[in-house]
């Protein structure tokens, strides 16, 4: 699992490498949260067209972006979402609460 | 009624969170004699993944023990994957089949059950409070071809 991101006018662009299961949760989130608090985004895509794989660990992983945003008045947007992982999404019915596109 | 299978693999592994790649990695490899497609593939893994998450996490929380995973392929291209584990078990395991329920850290969702009922076509979990828990899930693979 690999985390890059960049960082433009207070858009924040995380994206996600491989496979996206429980082992590599934690320190994801771990990481995207300092990513946020180092930046301030005012808008966050979060980018999973890179990974392989994603079980229901992604789902907590998207919520706690979308937590992050929202308590820094942002906005959260994943996107480039790959077949595999938009099953897992849809499933949790995460269209409703998070930007999926 | 005993079901006849016409193969079978058994793997033990130890509950560490990074033997989840391997064990999902493991029933795609076996699976793939049944010639699935990438998005059967793509849901037994998934469903895998999760079962033997729930495993690492629940069963097992302070400690490290032992897991079994069994494939069989059935009678009629069914795959069969079985998930046993001796650890802490399950008090109630319609609760814990419930969407959103978790006892887990915060990077569990509580939705693992529900993706394994989705993506396969039967799940039964049995448990005993420190005894472990069994979980079985079975996917039908549609043959795409005249032979085999």
């Amino acid at each position: 699992m690999e985390m890059k991101y960049k960082s433009e006018n207070r858009q924040l662009t995380i994206t996600l490498t491989g496979e996206l299961d429980h082992h590599a949760a934690k320190g994801l989130m771990e990481a995207i949260d300092r990513c946020m608090e180092q930046n301030l985004p005012v808008k966050t895509l979060l980018d999973l067209g890179g990974l392989t794989f994603m079980d229901s660990s992604g789902i907590a992983v998207v919520l706690r972006a979308k937590r992050r945003m929202e308590a820094l008045a942002g906005a959260l947007v994943v996107v480039n979402i790959p077949r595999q992982a938009a099953r897992v999404l849809e499933t949790a019915g995460l269209d409703r609460y998070v930007d999926l596109i | 009624m005993k079901t006849k299978s016409t193969n079978y693999i058994n793997l033990e592994f130890l509950s560490r969170s990074a033997n989840e790649a391997f064990a999902r990695g493991a029933a795609a490899c076996f699976a793939a004699q049944l010639d699935p497609t990438l998005e059967e593939l793509g849901d037994i893994k998934t469903a895998v993944s999760e079962a033997v998450t729930n495993a690492i996490v629940h069963a097992y929380p302070d400690s490290l023990g032992k897991i079994v995973m069994k494939a069989r392929i059935l009678d009629g291209d069914v795959l069969e994957i079985t998930i046993r584990d001796w650890g802490r078990g399950i008090p109630d395991v319609d609760k814990a089949r419930q969407p959103l329920y978790t006892t887990g850290g915060e990077e569990r969702s509580g939705m693992g059950f529900t993706i394994m009922e989705s993506f396969m076509d039967a799940l039964t979990v049995r448990s005993g409070e420190g005894k472990g828990t069994r979980v079985t899930m079975r996917r039908r693979i549609v043959p795409r071809r005249v032979s085999r």
